[in-house]
């Protein structure tokens, strides 16, 4: 072999490592600062004010009715914590429970350092932990940024279940798939409101496309300091709260 | 038996026949499968299909008007503006389509009501709430307000009618014996209007200085006689009163 | 059914300690789940001890080798039997063939089990056994004779050339082995340490835990087994084969303690958010699984009982009786500890809620697909499948040659020839 032929191949293989190492780097993420990439069409979003929230439950019951998800207290789309904050540092939670008569609060707990509702729903993450681990592609994220499952091809394998980060997906036992949070799509694709924004009496619930100009959506986000839940999991959440509290989780 | 080439053994030979005969089966298999089973894509694209034709059972919130203007009418112009209908009478989307069958609930009781106006110390401050047991206990919440153009029937007289969160605070703790008078002065129109005409409130130090500074001359009072004295000059002068001590209910050390 | 599920469910909620997420009531992942990666471990492990005598030329433990292929295959066999089992819907499992998802983990199962299933273990097993199948085609008649004639590939080549080829191929095949047996199981550590939702799965350290628990359980298996059958086969235990053995299990208990002491370390150590849950959870729900059956029971006793033979065999020259009894005990105290290991993983990791405010509880059921009784025949499932395999593919003159020369003779080289 000559120096040219040598140096020929050299640098082929020079070419192709350097290919193959650029094509791995390929999969980390591009740049640390840009969010999402900039989409057309619609794209969903879903905003809470926890100050607005009264913790009445009437969504929870909604969206039981409206997506015939079993009564039983095991299986919820949405539901509602209740964070008591107490001046020792005690932090209890509970979720509440919309049927039940109100009990009668002491007027005064002076124990009480700070308290609140906190409504929870399924965050439709841009980067859904859910559907990255999914075997069969039963569930997907749409074209809109809705993710939604599959029951004709959802194997039940219950591993979306395990990787969503907010307990946000159930096993039906009606068809034994996988169940969650649709932002109500059959509504939203006429153009009607979720179920639990619907009827949230406060406005607590906001729900709109987060590309519309103009939408209580968007001038929510404009207005308030917003947080998501989990930030560091990396899941990009689409739904955004306003004033909320550390403690949750 | 096929003659193979010289050099490779019988046994690899073997393997190499069931290898392509097994990749032979699964190759016709995989074309014989119909698309649908095979893409994810069709599959996606079924199912939203699917998703979108589900049933709804809540109809909207302008659903009720065409038949109710009326009621909606008078609940656009009321507290109660930005509930939907369907928040107090729930799904109606089959009422909607034949009214004649279904009829919408219509919650009459008192348990139904205080699911949002029952005092609780987790909901937001402001919030109209109530204590179910001291207020008018048995009596029906509708005999006295409008749902849907919820007010109190008559003028309230008492500050705590409205302000029965501060009320209850206040009464436990050391500024018990005020009046709310005494800190705030509310004209007559504040009770019909509240969010219109607004009472008073303290604009600084000087004004707790009349019964918490040491040199007071404030001293006709017996109750700002026993109030805790300070020195407004040294104490907290940074401040107003209010920053650090919620004058409701004034955290101090005991 | 579902009935049952509520009541199931309504019983467990009075025994949730804190909050936990609505949704996290049930524990999705139950007994099956357990099962499984106790099973495919025990392949990993297997085949690794199998690789002992092809690829690193330890001769002693010759005798086990064609035990622990078939153990191997009979666990493989029964693998994916766990998984299916627990689906929603076992009846689609074909979808995972069908759409796999290259981002799932779970999906990439169906490749690396057939590749494993294919190119691995039945190649070896076919290789080792081909000369063999062809001399008992020879001997049987019947059924049996075209049972071995088939599963021979109808091959007759029992010349020198074929021979060596088949050690050639061997030896290719186990050195692929090797790294597709870390694969197979550091995979199945994959499927839970990559869940970053999940503290207590989530580490980089969990697949190489579980590959090391998975040699540990794969070798002490083995061992059980051979100090079972050879007695049963009317053979003698071979003692310098089973101290060699116990010696490797040995190596790799140390290395899979050390693994998990320096996991538990770093944990403790950055003392992140779900620290508290999880000590919490640790002293509470796993005190027994974990600290009791895992790590003393599992893991310290057995190391503690083959130390003491370690040190007196060459000293007193322990009583072979008395060594035989302890090492049956360690393997035996070995075999629940790695299944301990699995159930603290999968059970475990469900016990705590997601919100880090919570602990559920795991009631497990008796009969039913999830139930205690189902897991038990999936456990004995694969000795079943053994006890076939050992009848159809004998490997008594191996496994019950005697000791002392231990010479590490070619497998098929020493045959009758056939038709002799």
């Amino acid at each position: 072999m000559n120096g040219r032929r040598r140096f020929l191949r050299d640098f082929l293989a020079l070419l192709c490592s350097g290919g193959a190492i650029g094509g791995f780097l390929k999969l980390l993420p591009g740049s640390a600062h840009a969010k999402e990439t900039v989409r057309t069409g619609k794209w969903y979003g879903y905003g809470v004010s926890v100050d607005k929230c009264i913790g009445c439950g009437r969504c929870m019951e909604a969206c039981k009715a409206e997506n015939n998800v079993p009564k039983e207290p095991f299986f919820f789309r949405t539901w509602v914590e209740r964070y008591i904050i107490r001046k020792n540092g005690e932090t209890a939670v509970r979720t509440i429970d919309p049927g039940a008569e109100p009990v009668p609060e002491a007027a005064l707990d002076k124990s009480i350092l700070r308290s609140f509702f906190v409504p929870k729903l399924c965050n439709q993450c841009a980067d859904p932990p859910c559907v990255q681990v999914c075997p069969v592609g039963a569930t997907w994220r749409t074209e809109d940024g809705v993710v939604l499952v599959n029951e004709k091809t959802c194997i039940g394998c219950r591993y979306c279940i395990q990787a969503c980060p907010y307990g946000a997906r159930y096993l039906s036992p009606a068809t034994h798939t996988a169940d969650k949070c649709t932002f109500c799509y059959h509504r939203i694709s006429v153009g009607q409101l979720p179920a639990c924004v619907e009827v949230c009496p406060t406005q607590a619930r906001i729900f709109g496309d987060l590309n519309a100009a103009a939408s209580p959506l968007s001038r929510f986000l404009r207005m308030n300091k917003i947080h998501v839940l989990k930030p560091g999991l990396n899941t990009e959440p689409k739904v955004y709260y306003a004033n909320l509290d550390g403690e949750v989780r | 038996m096929v003659k193979f080439p010289e050099k490779m053994p019988d046994s690899l030979a073997r393997l190499l026949v069931v290898f392509v005969v097994l990749t032979a089966v699964l190759a016709i298999a995989w074309v014989m499968i119909p698309t649908p089973m095979k893409s994810v894509h069709v599959q996606w694209d079924n199912a939203i299909l699917r998703e979108k034709a589900k049933p709804m059972r809540y109809a909207g919130a302008h659903a009720c008007e065409e038949c109710h203007g009326e009621i909606y009418g008078k609940k656009k112009a009321g507290y109660h503006r930005d509930l939907s209908c369907e928040t107090c009478h729930g799904p109606a989307k089959t009422h909607t389509e034949d009214p004649d069958k279904t009829k919408p609930a219509i919650p009459a009781t008192r348990s139904f009501c205080v699911q949002c106006h029952a005092y609780n110390p987790s909901r937001p401050r402001g919030f109209p709430q109530i204590n179910p047991q001291g207020h008018n206990p048995l009596k029906p919440c509708a005999g006295c307000h409008n749902p849907h153009d919820p007010k109190p029937p008559t003028t309230p007289k008492e500050c705590s009618a409205c302000h029965g969160e501060i009320a209850r605070t206040k009464a436990v703790s050391h500024h018990v014996q005020l009046e709310c008078t005494t800190c705030h002065q509310a004209p007559q129109q504040h009770k019909i209007t509240p969010r219109g005409v607004k009472p008073t409130k303290p604009q600084n130090r000087e004004f707790c200085g009349k019964c918490h500074a040491k040199d007071t001359r404030e001293t006709r009072e017996k109750l700002a006689k026993s109030a805790p004295k300070i020195d407004m000059a040294e104490h907290g002068e940074k401040y107003v009163c209010w920053q650090c001590h919620y004058p409701h209910s004034p955290e101090v050390e005991n | 059914m579902n009935q049952d599920l509520m009541r199931h469910l309504a019983e467990i909620l009075p025994q949730i300690q804190g909050f936990i997420y609505p949704n996290e009531v049930e524990i999705h992942w139950g007994m099956l789940i357990v099962v499984y990666p106790y099973i495919t471990g025990v392949v990993a492990g297997a085949f690794i001890l199998a690789s002992l005598v092809k690829v690193f030329n330890v001769k002693e433990v010759q005798p086990l080798y064609r035990l622990s292929l078939l153990t191997a295959l009979a666990y493989l066999l029964v693998a994916p039997m766990a998984l299916v089992s627990h689906l929603g819907h076992p009846g689609r499992f074909y979808e995972i063939l069908l759409t796999p998802q290259t981002s799932s983990a779970m999906a990439m199962f169906g490749f690396v089990y057939a590749w494993y299933l294919m190119a691995v273990l039945l190649l070896e097993i076919w290789f080792v056994h081909r000369t063999d199948m062809i001399a008992w085609a020879e001997e049987k008649t019947g059924v049996m004779r075209f049972v071995y004639r088939a599963l021979a590939l109808f091959s007759r080549d029992t010349s020198a050339r074929g021979v060596e080829f088949d050690h050639k191929a061997l030896k290719t095949i186990t050195i692929i082995g090797i790294p597709s047996a870390f694969l197979l199981h550091g995979y199945v550590g994959f499927i839970f340490g990559s869940i970053k939702a999940n503290p207590w799965w989530s580490s980089v350290l969990i697949p190489i835990v579980f590959l090391f628990s998975a040699i540990v359980s794969g070798i002490a298996l083995v061992i059980l087994f051979y100090m079972v059958i050879t007695p049963l086969a009317g053979g003698k235990i071979n003692m310098k084969c089973v101290d060699k053995a116990v010696d490797f299990l040995f190596y790799a208990v140390i290395v899979d303690f050390s693994l998990e002491v320096v996991e538990f370390i770093h944990r403790v150590y950055q003392s992140e958010e779900e620290i508290k849950i999880l000590s919490e959870m640790l002293m509470s729900k796993l005190f027994m699984s974990l600290i009791v059956i895992q790590v003393m029971l599992g893991m310290i006793l057995p190391l503690a009982i083959i130390s003491v033979t370690k040190i007196f065999r060459h000293r007193f020259s322990l009583n072979e009786d008395l060594r035989k009894m302890l090492y049956f005990i360690s393997v035996l105290l070995i075999q629940f500890g790695i299944f301990a290991t699995r159930w603290n993983v999968v059970i475990g990791g469900q016990m705590f809620s997601k919100s880090f405010r919570g602990l559920t509880t795991y009631k497990m059921e008796f009969g039913g697909l999830e139930g205690l009784l189902f897991a038990l025949a999936l456990l004995m499932l694969p000795v079943v499948i053994l006890a076939i395999l050992l009848k159809v593919l004998p490997p008594w003159k191996e496994m019950l040659a005697e000791g002392k020369d231990g010479d590490g003779r070619a497998v098929g080289g020493e045959l009758p020839a056939p038709g002799a």
